[in-house]
């Protein structure tokens, strides 16, 4: 009773991108026909009715500041900046304090309660202090990125570092290295695929912060973008503004994975 | 061979056990002397302190009683003049075999230039000529062996230390290997001390066979392989030697 029993012969290959192909024009006709069925243009768009929102929204003068580049890419730039920073910032700060707690045991008893106690906090619940504190707009958002992405970041930094085989360090003080040396030339490097992958899981929770602080704290960016056509009652706009959204983190995912390929080459071969 | 290069003297090593707080005695009372140039290999039964006793002399551990003199001068922790080589290579999986051969004068501050072609020698001194751009990960066991012995000669030791080098070694690249090791050591005559399970590669290799009792460990007896180099493992007087310390290991002699 294989899946194979109805699928044509010229599926079967080693190419899996007819299938896959198949699989998306199955899901925009279902939509499509679902939206014409429900016959609510104004909240339940047709797939078509989205691709035409894209449109206008391309060509709409974009937010202060960033008119030239439209609607959608202005607010996607204003979004990217405030990710970039943000997770810079977490990344630097995240890694520096993994690699203490990890390394020294002192340090980590003497930080990790802490760690402990504020990780289990969703960054969203950090909202209303973050607006209290900064307002609206950029510092808001760059606060809940970074505290978004900041324990993830920690945690596997903390992880990698401890795991540093212990027969690496040995030999290499053997070979004359001093303690400054065995950490950043054997404990850093060891725990550079767990650093990798904890940046990668950050930058997926950061983007996920900036949206849903772009949708209460901010008058722009692609958050702000969807909840004002939430707002007007334009949904065809903000379906277009939810695709942005993914194919931005996608594509920050992507790029992520090529930059960990290339530090990490030494992994695979 | 010519004078004591390595003296240890009356070694006891304790570990405190973390739960409980007891304590077992790994060594006790264990010396050795080795003279300059000289293979000493040492033999007993698992759990008998031949590992740490190398992590002693390493200077990765520090020893309870006792002391351990190279070249008349105490050793007081690790140090580029011993070299140690694991049974699992604990290569550097991040850098090839270049930067990892490199990575004893890289920390002593050699200059870029110099520690290169020292790195290139030992390389080509242990056969790895022309591998020196791969990654670990892409060898097989014997090259990764041979480019740990690489990585422990580029600093220039007194002594080689060796534990269990060839332990996880298929039989031919094994005794491939431990025919390498000696011409490595021919060449070079540094001092080794190489800790092994098994009383043939102990017999085809040393100068002497140290024999230690189980726990604590210490010395029971010292034999003097006199034969010359190269061996041959069907010689009769190799043979009746290797049956003496096998017998003896497992406790036939005193």
């Amino acid at each position: 009773m294989s899946i194979q029993l109805w699928i044509p012969n010229i599926f079967r290959g080693e190419d899996t991108r007819p299938l896959r192909l198949i699989s998306i024009l199955l899901f925009l006709l279902i939509w499509e026909g679902a939206a014409l069925l429900a016959n609510l243009p104004q909240l339940f768009p047709t797939p078509i009715a989205v691709v035409t929102a894209l449109g206008q929204l391309l060509v709409s003068p974009g937010p202060p500041g960033v008119e030239w580049a439209g609607e959608l890419m202005g607010n996607t730039l204003i979004s990217l900046w405030r990710v970039i920073v943000g997770f810079s910032l977490a990344a630097v700060t995240g890694v520096l304090l993994g690699i203490i707690i990890g390394w020294w045991r002192n340090a980590r008893d003497l930080i990790e309660p802490v760690v402990e106690l504020l990780r289990p906090i969703p960054p969203l619940a950090w909202i209303p202090l973050a607006m209290l504190w900064f307002g609206l707009g950029f510092k808001p958002a760059v606060f809940l990125i970074w505290l978004g992405a900041f324990f993830p970041i920690v945690l596997n930094t903390v992880l990698g570092m401890e795991s540093t085989p212990h027969k690496l360090t040995e030999v290499a003080r053997t070979l004359g290295a001093g303690p400054w040396q065995v950490l950043f030339k054997v404990g850093v490097p060891s725990a550079a695929p767990s650093i990798m992958a904890g940046l990668r899981i950050g930058i997926g929770i950061g983007w996920m912060c900036l949206v849903a602080a772009e949708l209460t704290g901010s008058n722009s960016g692609l958050g702000y973008m969807i909840m004002y056509y939430y707002s007007t009652m334009e949904a065809a706009k903000t379906v277009a503004g939810m695709l942005m959204i993914g194919i931005v983190g996608f594509l920050m995912f992507i790029g992520l994975k090529k930059l960990e390929d290339r530090i990490l080459f030494w992994k695979a071969a | 061979m010519s004078g004591k290069k390595l003296v240890i003297e009356n070694i006891t090593k304790t570990f405190l056990e973390k739960k409980g707080g007891k304590s077992t005695v790994a060594l006790r009372d264990f010396s050795l002397e080795i003279a300059d140039g000289e293979f000493v290999c040492l033999v007993g039964p698992s759990g008998c302190g031949k590992t740490t006793l190398l992590k002693l002399v390493a200077g990765l551990e520090q020893a309870s009683s006792g002391s351990i003199c190279l070249d008349g001068k105490p050793v007081s922790g690790p140090g580029p003049d011993r070299g140690l080589v694991f049974q699992d290579f604990a290569l550097f999986p991040w850098r090839d075999v270049t930067a990892n051969v490199a990575f004893g004068p890289e920390v002593l501050g050699v200059p870029p230039e110099e520690r290169l072609r020292t790195a290139r020698q030992c390389i080509d001194l242990v056969g790895l000529s022309g591998s020196g751009h791969k990654y670990p990960s892409e060898l097989s066991g014997g090259m990764k062996q041979r480019a740990a012995i690489a990585r422990a000669l580029a600093n220039n030791p007194k002594v080689l230390l060796m534990d269990e080098p060839f332990g996880s070694l298929d039989a031919q690249t094994r005794s491939q290997m431990q025919n390498e090791l000696l011409r490595i050591w021919q060449d070079n005559k540094k001092a080794v001390v190489f800790v092994t399970h098994s009383v043939e590669e102990a017999v085809y290799l040393s100068n002497r066979v140290v024999v230690m009792t189980g726990s604590p460990g210490t010395v029971k007896r010292i034999y003097n392989v006199g034969l010359p180099y190269p061996r041959s493992r069907a010689d009769g007087v190799f043979i009746s030697l290797r049956e003496e310390i096998t017998g003896c290991l497992s406790e036939q002699c005193s």
